[in-house]
């Protein structure tokens, strides 16, 4: 409660702030003999002012929130009675455990014995007196801040130069948060993974062609071999994005040639933006259209023609998920096609091109780096899709190139192994973590791979 | 705010309806080139050129000069119906280029856009080399069969545009790394590589600086031996440098044509005078 109003006031405290400032800034200038003496507007100063107050006053706030359970914790521990501090160290963080949940309200898994009451009773109050300090520290801080701030404001204050820092670094934080989550993913994920490799050798996983990550729980289990050979869930993300892709590009490309070079604004205005409804509907509905409408005909069109098609195929997957990735590579190349300047075409035009002569050697050229993006970004996609394949294309782990057969893939795995109740130290959880971090490195290399050629043919044309 | 009146009152003037104006002096020649008869305009409602009528010599270089916005532009990409890639651009009256009218619907207009060149204000090589900028539109012609004639190819054309010395050890390199003046004549190198019989310049200096004008000006004088070039222009001195005729636009008029001598010492409309006295607007 004490603490949506603790932020009010201090948000109120940093208007009052920049007023201050502004008008100390306006006043200081007027003596000084005019706006022009001052090194920057008012306003600068006002923010200055408003920050000054604002962010000490607030990191000091986020301080105690950090480390309030610690420090209330560590004093109540201290106070417990000898008997209890003298309990094994397991025993003890239990207890500690215990009388939070008392003193928040929760469920108490132990008894409750009247010492943990008082301990609980403690703990509230040690709570409450941490939040008055620091409520009424926090805004010493910030009225301090408007204090240090406001007698600091000369003409030759650079105070704008001081609001471009704080913005830029507000910028970097922004910009570096991207950068730590995916450490913070990559090494949870590297952690789970080198636990797997303790149980199977990096060897079987990465070079075994048989998966079946059913363990056996007790001894008589029938069908639990727990074989966990990534090839076949790799070779079937693969066969299933190499399907995907299939579609997608030619069609992807293609339409976005036509959007940008033959359709006129008419047909462009209605057209573009139906495509991109594809990437709108939900995965499921995808799914469920692959496995009721696009299965059924393949396996009908197959029994004609006398194919053996099983009912759920990598090739209704494929398909399916190739339309659903159009977008991403039309929208995108249509964008980089369009943004090609208008001078190139003129150019090409006026030698006699005709359009597809002028859209094959001159526009997409030009555009390339963009469309691989298009493409790569759609690639990814593909190897992250998920709901289409556990629908339409099944879960056993064929090793196959037949795009006729069921083929798994490896988010489906991640996911059928994680579902459900699981204990977080067998190998078939873990596993779902060491096939993550493979998935990562693909997908990874793939980038830098793109990225490489890209560059390359930069060099060579601009 | 006073533009924009003046910006305002400008574009009543085009669009209010009106006749267009009688145009001043001989827009016939003995030996045309190309012909054109009551060429009108049109971007959606805006008439932006009215009713012009000019003969196009053989080899000569005809200069069209006239104010901003007058409508230079506009004709001369009608020339080799550049306007087609405008879709909002409406053209009718006749153009003939040699005895046919290249507005009938028959005519195809990718051969005939590699008889008619074209260069352009800003230099736009393509992003792909030197060499290739040159061979490019002379191999999708099919004029090249072999790689001996592509090189011969552009070999010549880039002498003509004497441009060869710059760069023939860097052929390979990109065209958009060269200077600005270079890159003007790798564009003309690219037009004259399909052999046209018509070369159209939109204002090919105006990104240059003095000497490499004065080396396309040069160039076009050469040029003029062999192929009939319509330049606009914004220089009065280039003008009269250049060119054997002038033709002088005004609002989507052409208001006066005639040798560049008589335009320029004896003009015979008042705008014509007002504007290359530099007294206009
Ligand atoms: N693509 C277009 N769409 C609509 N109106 C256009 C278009 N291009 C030109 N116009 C209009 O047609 C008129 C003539 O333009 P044009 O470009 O031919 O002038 P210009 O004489 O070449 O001018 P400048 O000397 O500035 O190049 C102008 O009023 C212009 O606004
Ligand atoms: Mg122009």
């Amino acid at each position: 409660m004490i603490v949506p109003v603790l932020l009010l006031i201090l948000l109120a405290l940093s208007v009052a702030g920049f007023f201050l400032g502004r008008k100390k800034a306006s006043a200081v200038a007027k003596s000084a003999g005019g706006r022009h003496k001052l090194h920057s507007r008012p306003n600068y100063y006002g923010i200055v002012t408003g920050l000054w107050c604002c962010l000490p006053a607030f990191f000091l706030f986020l301080l105690w929130l950090i480390f309030e359970q610690r420090i209330v914790t560590s004093l109540v521990i201290a106070d417990l009675p000898p008997t209890l501090q003298q309990l094994p160290r397991e025993r003890l963080v239990l207890i500690v455990q215990d009388i939070r949940n008392l003193a928040t309200g929760n469920i108490v898994s132990g008894e409750i014995t009247p010492e943990m009451r008082d301990a609980a009773a403690h703990f509230l109050e040690l709570q409450d007196i941490g939040t008055m300090i620091t409520s009424v520290l926090v805004l010493v801080v910030a009225l301090a801040g408007i204090l240090f701030f406001y007698r600091r404001i000369t003409p030759e204050l650079r105070a704008r130069n001081q609001v471009e820092i704080v913005i830029k670094s507000l910028l970097i934080v922004c910009s570096t948060i991207a950068i730590f989550t995916t450490v913070g993913i990559v090494l949870s994920v590297l952690y789970e993974a080198i636990r797997f490799f303790r149980h199977v050798p990096v060897t079987d996983f990465l070079f075994g062609l048989e998966w079946s990550p059913q363990m056996a729980i007790r001894e008589e289990q029938v069908g639990s071999s727990g074989a966990f050979g990534a090839v076949p869930v790799f070779a079937g993300t693969l066969l299933i994005s190499a399907i995907a892709m299939m579609v997608a590009v030619p069609v992807g490309l293609l339409s976005a040639i036509f959007l940008s070079e033959y359709a006129d604004k008419k047909i462009r205005a209605v057209v573009k933006p139906l495509l991109e409804i594809l990437a709108g509907v939900p995965t499921v509905v995808y799914g469920f259209f692959a496995a009721l409408v696009v299965a059924p005909s393949i396996r009908a069109v197959g029994s004609q023609i006398g194919l053996d098609v099983s009912s759920e195929s990598a090739l209704a997957a494929g398909l399916v998920m190739g339309i659903m990735i159009i977008p991403f590579v039309s929208s995108l190349s249509d964008d980089v096609i369009n943004a090609v300047p208008q001078s190139l075409r003129d150019g090409a035009y006026s030698v006699g091109a005709t359009r597809s002569e002028t859209v094959k050697h001159v526009l997409i050229p030009a555009a390339l780096p963009g469309i691989v993006g298009g493409i790569l970004l759609a690639v990814s996609r593909a190897i992250g899709e998920t709901m289409i394949v556990v629908m339409a294309a099944g879960l056993s782990a064929n090793l196959t190139a037949n795009p006729l057969q069921a083929v798994t893939t490896v988010t489906v795995q991640i996911v059928t192994l994680l579902v459900g109740d699981q204990e977080f130290d067998s190998p078939k959880t873990l596993a779902a973590f060491a096939l993550g971090l493979v998935l990562f490195i693909g997908t990874l290399l793939l980038n830098i791979i793109a990225l490489t050629v890209v560059r390359k043919y930069r060099e060579r044309y601009e | 705010m006073q533009d924009v009146l003046k910006k305002k009152s400008m574009e009543k003037r085009i669009l209010a309806p009106r006749d267009s104006r009688e145009t001043i002096g001989n827009i016939n020649v003995p030996n045309p080139r190309m012909v054109c008869r009551n060429v009108n305009v049109y971007y959606d409602d805006k008439q932006a050129i009215r009713n012009v009528s000019i003969d196009i010599g053989s080899n000569e270089v005809l200069a069209m000069i006239g104010p901003s916005g007058c409508g230079k532009s506009t004709f001369l990409r009608c020339l080799n119906r550049m306007n087609d890639t405008i879709e909002s651009c409406r053209v009718n009256g006749q153009i003939f280029f040699d005895g046919s009218n290249i507005y009938d619907p028959s005519v195809d207009v990718v051969p005939l856009r590699a008889q008619i060149g074209m260069v352009f204000q800003k230099p736009n090589p393509f992003p792909k080399s030197i060499y290739e900028n040159v061979s490019w539109a002379p191999i999708i012609h099919g004029l090249v069969e072999t790689k001996a004639d592509a090189d011969e190819i552009v070999e010549t054309s880039l002498h003509k545009a004497g441009l060869w010395d710059e760069v023939k050890d860097r052929l390979g390199q990109p065209g958009t790394g060269l200077s600005g003046g270079q890159q003007q004549r790798l564009c003309i190198a690219r037009a004259i590589a399909v052999s046209p019989e018509v070369i159209l310049m939109d204002e090919p200096c105006s990104a240059l600086d003095p000497i490499a004008t004065a080396k396309i000006e040069d160039l076009i004088d050469e040029l003029r031996e062999q192929y009939t070039i319509v330049i606009v222009t914004h220089s009065m001195q280039q003008a009269s440098r250049v060119s054997q005729r002038t033709a002088f636009f005004h609002l989507g008029d052409l208001i006066e044509v005639g040798s560049t001598g008589t335009v320029f010492t004896k003009p015979s409309h008042q705008l014509t005078e007002d504007y290359i006295t530099g007294r206009y607007g």
